[in-house]
Order: C-alpha cells, then structure tokens, then sequence
C-alpha cells in the first residue's frame, strides 16, 4: 500500500519548536502549552501521552490546522504549516467521537476526503473498497452510519482518515469508547496498519499501558510541558522525572543519600543504611538528598537479607504474578514487590518479616 | 508580536469579520423595514403638523404635549385633556385586567399540562398552541360571535330562561377585556408550563412531610419557584394588552377606544402625525419600562442565555 | 376507601384547567359550525351547507386577498429564512464577541416593539419612499413582513445549530473542504430540519399578521386578514365565518406540519 519501511527513517515529518498556546486573557490567561518541541520521524508510531489537562490534545489540534499557537512554529517535512488552514494540510484525524457523518453512507463517509480533493469518481470507488478491505468491513459500504457498532464506527473513522493518504494522521484517543476486549483487538490492528501504510502516526492517550504496547516513541506530558520523550523501554525503565516515574506503571520512590558517582552511575546510601548501585539520567551530577525508583519487578522478597528488612503488610495474588505490599522498618511508603509465579518459588505470607533485594542495575537515580 | 501570534490574530478577526458579513442582510433589512423608522417617528413627535396630514419642518413641542394636555383654543391655557387621559387609563386598566384574568385562568391550566404524562403532555400542548397560531382576527371575530346579543351566550341564557332580554356585552370595556383574555391566554400559559416543567416535585413532597397544606405548598413552594414563568407570561400578556389595536377595534366599536386606536386616528382622520408619533413613542415608553421589570426580576439570566 | 395522597393535585386546578380548554375552542368550534349554516342568519341554525364556502370562493376580493396574502407570506418566509440562516451561522457556536449581544438583541427587535408602533412608523417611511420612488407595488408589504418574520425564523434555527456536533464540520475540514463545501454538503443538511421549521413559523406569522399589513398598505392591497376586518367592522356576515374556517384549517395544517419537523430529528 504504501511505501516499504526504510530500517532508519532519516527525515523528521512534523518538528515542533517553541510552540506555544494561551487560552483567555489577563487574569484568566491559560498557558494550555507551555513551549514545547518535539521531532517526530517519519514512519513512526509517536504516542503523546498524559492525564486530561495536560495539553496533549491542544497540540494534536495545533497540528491539524484546528486552531493557532500563540507562539512558536510547526513544520511539516520542514515546511512551516502555521499559516495553513486545515483543508490544506496534509494531514488527516481520527477524532475521539469519530465525527462520522450522519446523513451519509459508510462509503460515503470514507470516500469523502477524495471527494473534497476532486478526484475523479473512478478512483475514489477503488480507494474506497481497498481502505474497507484494509480495516476488513467490506460488507458494510453502503450501510447507514447508525446502523454500525461503535467498534465498526470506529474503523470506519480510521478509513475515512486514511483514505486520502495524509503524510501524518492523528489519533485523538480513538479508542476510548471501546471495551477492553475490542481495545486489545484495536491496538494490534492500529500497530498492523502504521506498518502497512508506513503513514506517520501520531497517537494520543492518557492510557500509559496503551502508550508502552504500541508506540515507538512515547512523550510523557503533563501540565503543557513534555517531560520526557523516549522508547517505551527508556520511559519505564528510565524514568528521568518524578511525574514521568509515578505515571508510568507502579513504582517505589526511595530517599536515599549520595555516596559517590562515576561514569553515569551512583551509590547511594538507603534509609535503611544499605548501599546501591543506581542509574544517573545523563548531565545529572547530584549531592545529598536524592529520590531513587524501583520498580516492583525489579525487587525480589527474600527471607533474610536485602537492602531493606520489613514486615509484609499484604498479599495480592494476580495469577501470573503476585504483588507482595512490605512496610519498611526504615519508615516511608509501602515498597511493591512483583514477582512472577513459578510451580516450586518459595512462599510468603502476610505478617512475615522479609528482606528485600534490589540489584545494582535495578534503581535510577530521578531528576527532581 | 511574533508570527505564530499574528497568524492567529488575523484568522481570529476574519472570523469576526465574516460573521458581521453574515448577519449583514438580516440587520438591513431590519433597520429598513422595522427598527430604523422609529428614529423617523422619534423625530416627527418633535415636528409641526402639515396642513394635510404628513409634517412641516418646524419644531414645536405642541406634539407631546397634547398627549396629555390641551390647549384651549381661545386663551392658550393648558388643561388635562380628558379624552386622552381617558384612553389611556382605559388601556392600561383593560390591560391589567386582561393580564390578571389570563393568569388565574393560565397558571391552573399549565399546572394541569405540566403534571400529565410525558406523552400526554404533547397532546395538550399541542391542543393550547393550536389558538396560539390562529389568526387573532379570526380569534376576535369567534369571541364576538358568542358574546353578541344574537350569540351563543346570550342565546343560551335566554333559552334557560335566566333573563328576558338580551345583556349588551358587545361594544363594552367587559368585551374587550374577554376578547383580549382570550386571543393571549396561550402566551401565559406556555412560559409557566416552562418553568412548571423544570419544577423539582421533589421539594412539594419535602414540603408536604414537613406539614404544609396544599395552600401552603402553592403559595410557598410552588409559586415562589415558578415566579419567573409567571413574569415572563405576564409581560408576554400585557405587553400586547396595552398596545392592542384589532380586539379594541373589533370588540369595542368605535368608541371604547384604546391607545392604539387613538394613534391610527392621528395617521388617519385626525391628520396630527407629530400627535400620533408622541403617542407611539409613549407606548413603547411603557412596554420599556414593562421589559425592564422582567428583565430585573429575572436577574437578567434570559438576555444572557439569549 | 380514602384517596390515594398525590403530591401533584391541586384542588380545583385540574377542573380551571378543562374550563380554559372548553373556553379556547367553544369560540372557534362555534364559528366553524357556523360557517356551515345554511341559514343567512348567525344565530338561527339553517341546516349543513357549503353555501357560504361557495360565497367565499367566488368573492373575486376574497379570493384576490388570499392569492395576495399567500404571495407575500411566500416571498416573506423565503426571505426571512435565508437571512435567518446567515444569521444563525454568524451568532452560534462562538465565545462572546463585540458586538455580538448588540446583533442579538436587533434580530430580536421586532418582537420588543409593539406592532401599533412599527405599523405607523413604516406608514410614515414607506410614504415618503413611495412619493420619491413613484414605486407603490407589494415590496413594501414583502420588505415589513420580511423583518417581523426574521426573528420568527432565527429561532429554530439558532436552535438546530446550538444542537449540532461541532466536530462534524472540523472533520470536513481535517478532509479537505473548504469552508463553502463544509457548508453545503455537511452543514446545510443537517441543518435543514431547522430552516425548514423557521419557514413553517415565518409562513404562519406572515399569513397571521394585521396590523403592520393595514398600515403598510397602499390602497387596493389588501391582504385577506385586512381584508376581512374591514368586512367585520362593516356588519359580520356568514361568509366570513366560511372565509376564516378555510384560514384556520390552513394554519392548523402548517402548525401540525412544524410540530412533527421540530419533533423527527431531535
């Protein structure tokens, strides 16, 4: 379909730089975006992940064209797109509601951009039966858009967005609407179409799980500002800031003192007296008080020992793993242990006194 | 500014700017055909009347002040003039009272609707929009019909033998009053049908568990709460009340004239335009101050929602 | 056996309640019954006839009334309802703007004003504009009843607008139509309930009106309800009983037909 996926796509399609947007004036003035750049590379699955409120959505609708930043530029393959209004741009969106329109058929809905560009008839026949083929609900071309599932309206968005072949198309939380089940579906059809059409996709949600199985890149936001851009891999294990750490996944937060640093790594003295090895986020050369995150799957329960004793305050069983809930005789919040069921691993009970292990490579130092 | 800024203000004013295009063609064709020729009438109350109808442009405040006053032709002394004061308290009375009559009859009858069901609540609203749409001429004309000394009132009564001779209902203050109660009865009921409708049932049980009455719980729950409707319906009654001209016209003769009436005799036989040009604005000097009244006791909520 | 206890009754209300309904029809049902009497008398029952329905229609006043009230409710509905539609588009769906409480609050001005007032005031205008112009034809009856029938028509439509989903249009435009075709293939259509209602009201309205008509009009012009209140005022004959039958039945048609236009697509 389109074109096939280069191993490193060298050109960036959408660079934003310094962008940013205030709602209101004066004293009721709302800085929705707070100078933010961003580089997406062609042929990616970006997500822009965050809560509500953080100005994810804002910007999704900076780059289709629905509104003006107040300051900064947004280029599309390095052409400043600002001026343009959005039936200008190549760029097409797949909007939370889904915006289907009502007084037209399924086919009618996806043939509609082609439509608009003037293409002629013939063509916009054949897109539209190879884009029903694509997100496969060929039968139901000339239904009426109330007479579909949400689900299937949901595909039936994606292919009215796809149809006109954007360079870039923008997901607005396409799949909230949906139940878990089809969500699951939905995200391994999402992934399969980016790598089909080799379209740049730009994906937001606030869902992290939903941001870490599909993106290839990930933007943590929060409160108009990115925190941290990387693969999801770099995101949860190396989380560079307290924000970034908490919202993605469960982690442990530890007070813990400088000891010593070298070549991106630190020691670190715990609460309890035991001394780590941990990650330092680059250009990070800290003294003192410092927070160091673990994550639960990082820790492991052992009965005597560990870099911190404590008493085991609860007990979940999840099935394929079980999260043990310890309460640190060093005083703090309850440290997360998971790990994973095995037929012979040994057994812990509530109200046992424990150890917890952490190893070297398992704590990072945050960026406060 | 910086670019991005300015790209943003200047779709901001073309989206200003083609809106003002937009409502262009329904304001002209306003200020040309309805809003505009007030300034006219403003400006001929001020004016000398010609000598066969129409104006001369000289200024003379004779126009205003024979609304309520006149001269004596022979020593230029200024006296109340009867006539008019006449009229006018006819109007204003007439108007209250038709406003009065359309409530006690009006605020039942919306209670009724408001507390069928659902679905039969259409059907009665239906059934009370449908006068709301007839002609008020025709309107009129069926009230006369039933009041007049050959018409089914006064025919009945005979029949029952409750009087001998027909009652001279035509042609009076009392027809009037009916014929007005009537034709606007439906823009009272349909406001407190409205804010009946949006009623909390909830607090009339609350009250009646803490012991009121059912006088109590109307007068203290219900009427307080739907007090807007009442308002918005009783100027949606006087208003046109005061500044009737077909049910006076139809109802009263020619003699029991309201103010409207005494306008069109300016424009017509009596040929005083600068006359009937103070007398209409003093109308919508009162229909002004009437607006005013709804929208403070309002709180203003309907001009901003629009 | 007591009653069962209803929060909602009220003593006595229900029965006002049916005596108002009795109130507004007796009168109508009454002049519509007679409208069949066969009798040359108002009071005297004659027997069913269509007698003074065939007077009506071949009274060449009456008839040439009504074309000329049909004619300019037409024209006057049209109008309004175009107008209305660019003035809804341009008063919806936006923040605050200046200027935009002042458009608001003129749109609605006819419906502030007494009808005695604007009668006269346009009898003034439209007098002097005829001595200027020498033009003296139905215009000036289209263009006053073109500017009372505007708010009329403004507000189901304003009304539609308010409920659409904005994100429709903004999907048109993420899709490459200009702002013209979003108009015409997205916004337009789903509007259309609502225009269509606004005509209804605006044709009602039109057709209704009196006063303004009766002094806006030049002689000769006639619409049928100034029409008929000179007849009334003259003497009331059966025939104008047969005359404003035809007339309600009309409106009770229309107003039907708005009922279920503003009720479909909600």
């Amino acid at each position: 379909m389109g074109p096939s996926v280069p191993e490193r796509p060298d050109r960036n399609a959408i660079d934003v730089r310094g962008v940013g947007k205030v709602f209101g004036t004066g004293d009721s003035a709302v800085a929705a975006l707070d100078r933010v750049s961003v580089s997406i590379r062609e042929n990616e699955f970006f997500t822009l992940l965050g809560p509500s409120g953080c100005g994810k959505t804002t910007l999704l609708r900076l780059i289709a064209g629905f509104d003006y930043p107040s300051e900064g530029e947004i280029l599309l393959y390095g052409e400043d797109i600002a001026p343009l209004p959005p039936f200008k741009r190549p760029v097409n969106t797949v909007f939370q509601s889904y915006a289907l329109f009502p007084h037209m058929t399924v086919g009618g809905n996806i043939g509609f951009g082609l439509e608009m560009l003037g293409k002629p008839k013939a063509e916009i026949a054949a897109r539209v039966d190879q884009m029903l083929k694509l997100v496969r609900m060929e039968a139901l071309k000339r239904r009426r858009i109330s007479e579909i599932s949400g689900g299937q309206q949901q595909r039936v968005a994606l292919a009215r967005a796809l149809a006109p072949q954007p360079k870039v198309l923008l997901l607005d939380e396409p799949l909230s609407a949906l139940d878990f089940k089809l969500r699951k579906e939905m995200q391994i059809e999402l992934k399969r179409l980016q790598h089909e059409t080799g379209i740049t996709f730009i994906f937001v949600t606030h869902d992290q799980e939903e941001a870490l199985t599909m993106s290839d890149r990930i933007a943590v936001m929060s409160s108009g500002r990115i925190l941290q851009v990387g693969t999801p891999r770099d995101i949860y294990d190396r989380p560079a800031e307290r924000f970034v750490a908490d919202f993605i996944g469960e982690t442990n937060f530890l007070a813990a003192d400088m000891v010593g640093s070298s070549n991106g790594q630190a020691r670190v003295r715990l609460a309890s007296g035991a001394e780590l090895g941990a990650a330092l986020p680059d250009g990070l050369a800290p003294n003192g008080r410092v927070t160091v995150v673990v994550r639960p799957e990082h820790a492991r329960l052992v009965k005597q020992g560990g870099a911190i004793s404590g008493t085991l305050e609860n007990v979940v069983y999840f099935g394929t793993d079980t999260h043990y809930y310890v309460r640190p005789d060093s005083g703090g919040d309850t440290f997360i242990v998971r790990q994973q069921n095995t037929r012979d691993g040994a057994t812990f009970t509530a109200g046992e006194r424990i150890g917890i292990a952490i190893s070297d490579d398992a704590a990072q130092v945050l960026r406060d | 500014m910086n670019r991005a800024g300015e790209i943003a203000a200047k779709a901001e004013r073309d989206d200003i700017r083609s809106r003002w295009l937009l409502s262009m063609p329904a304001l002209a064709t306003i200020f040309f055909a309805a809003a505009g020729p007030l300034v006219i009438v403003l400006l001929c109350s001020v004016l000398e009347p010609g000598p066969y109808g129409g104006v001369v442009w000289k200024f003379s405040p004779e126009a205003w002040i024979s609304v309520f006053m006149e001269r004596d032709i022979f020593d230029d002394t200024l006296s109340v003039a009867d006539a008019h004061v006449v009229i006018f308290w006819r109007s204003v009375k007439l108007a209250l009272l038709a406003t009065v009559g359309a409530l006690v009859l009006g605020f039942p009858t919306a209670y009724f609707i408001a507390t069928r069901s659902e679905r039969a609540r259409d059907v009665w609203l239906f059934l009370i929009t449908i006068p709301f749409w007839t002609n008020l001429l025709i309107r009129t004309l069926a009230v006369l019909q039933v009041i007049r000394n050959e018409g089914v009132i006064n025919t009945l009564l005979i029949k029952l033998g409750i009087i001998e001779a027909p009652i001279q209902i035509l042609f009076t203050d009392t027809a009037i009053t009916l014929g007005m109660v009537y034709v606007y009865l439906p823009f009272m009921v349909l406001p407190i049908y409205a804010s009946l409708e949006k009623l909390d049932f909830r607090l009339v049980e609350a009250a009646y568990d803490l012991y009121a009455s059912r006088v109590q719980v109307l007068r203290r729950i219900i009427f307080p709460l739907v007090k807007p409707g009442v308002i918005a319906g009783s100027i949606l009654v006087f208003i046109p009340a005061i500044s009737a001209y077909v049910t006076p016209s139809v109802l009263g003769g020619g003699k029991n004239m309201m103010v409207a009436n005494l306008i069109e005799l300016q424009f017509g036989q009596g040929r005083n335009v600068p006359l009937g040009s103070a007398l209409s604005i003093s109308v919508m000097a009162i229909v002004a101050a009437a607006l005013l009244v709804y929208v403070r006791n309002t709180g203003g909520s309907e001009a901003r929602h629009g | 056996m007591a009653e069962r206890f209803s929060i909602r009754r009220q003593p006595g209300f229900t029965a006002v309640a049916m005596i108002c309904f009795v109130i507004l029809y007796v009168p109508i049902l009454v002049l519509v019954v007679y409208a069949f009497n066969a009798a040359n008398s108002m009071s005297e029952w004659g027997g069913f006839s269509l007698h003074w329905f065939e007077v009506g229609w071949n009274n060449d006043q009456v008839i040439d009334a009504s074309l000329r009230s049909l004619k300019i409710a037409s024209a006057a509905a049209i109008l309004a309802s175009i107008v209305a539609t660019m003035a809804a588009l341009a008063t919806t769906r936006r923040g605050p703007y200046r200027g935009l409480t002042f458009i608001y609050g003129f749109i609605n001005q006819p419906l502030m004003v007494p009808e005695i007032v604007t009668g006269v005031a346009l009898l003034v205008f439209f007098s002097r504009v005829k001595v200027w112009s020498g033009y003296s034809g139905l215009g000036y009856l289209i263009a006053a009843h073109t500017a009372f029938c505007i708010p009329f028509a403004y507000l189901p439509i304003r009304a539609r607008l308010e409920n659409m989903d904005l994100t429709l249009e903004r999907a048109a435009a993420d899709l490459y139509a200009t702002p013209w075709k979003v108009f015409r293939r997205i916004t337009l259509p789903l509007l259309w309930p609502g225009i269509l209602a606004g005509f209804m009201l605006a044709f009602v309205i039109s057709l209704d009106d009196v006063v303004i008509t009766e002094f806006v009009k030049s002689g000769g012009q006639d619409a049928l309800p100034t029409y008929m209140l000179g007849q009334i005022r003259r003497g009331v004959t059966p025939e104008m009983n047969a005359v404003s039958t035809a007339f309600l039945l009309l409106s009770v048609v229309i107003v039907t037909l708005f009922f279920f236009a503003s009720r479909k697509r909600s």
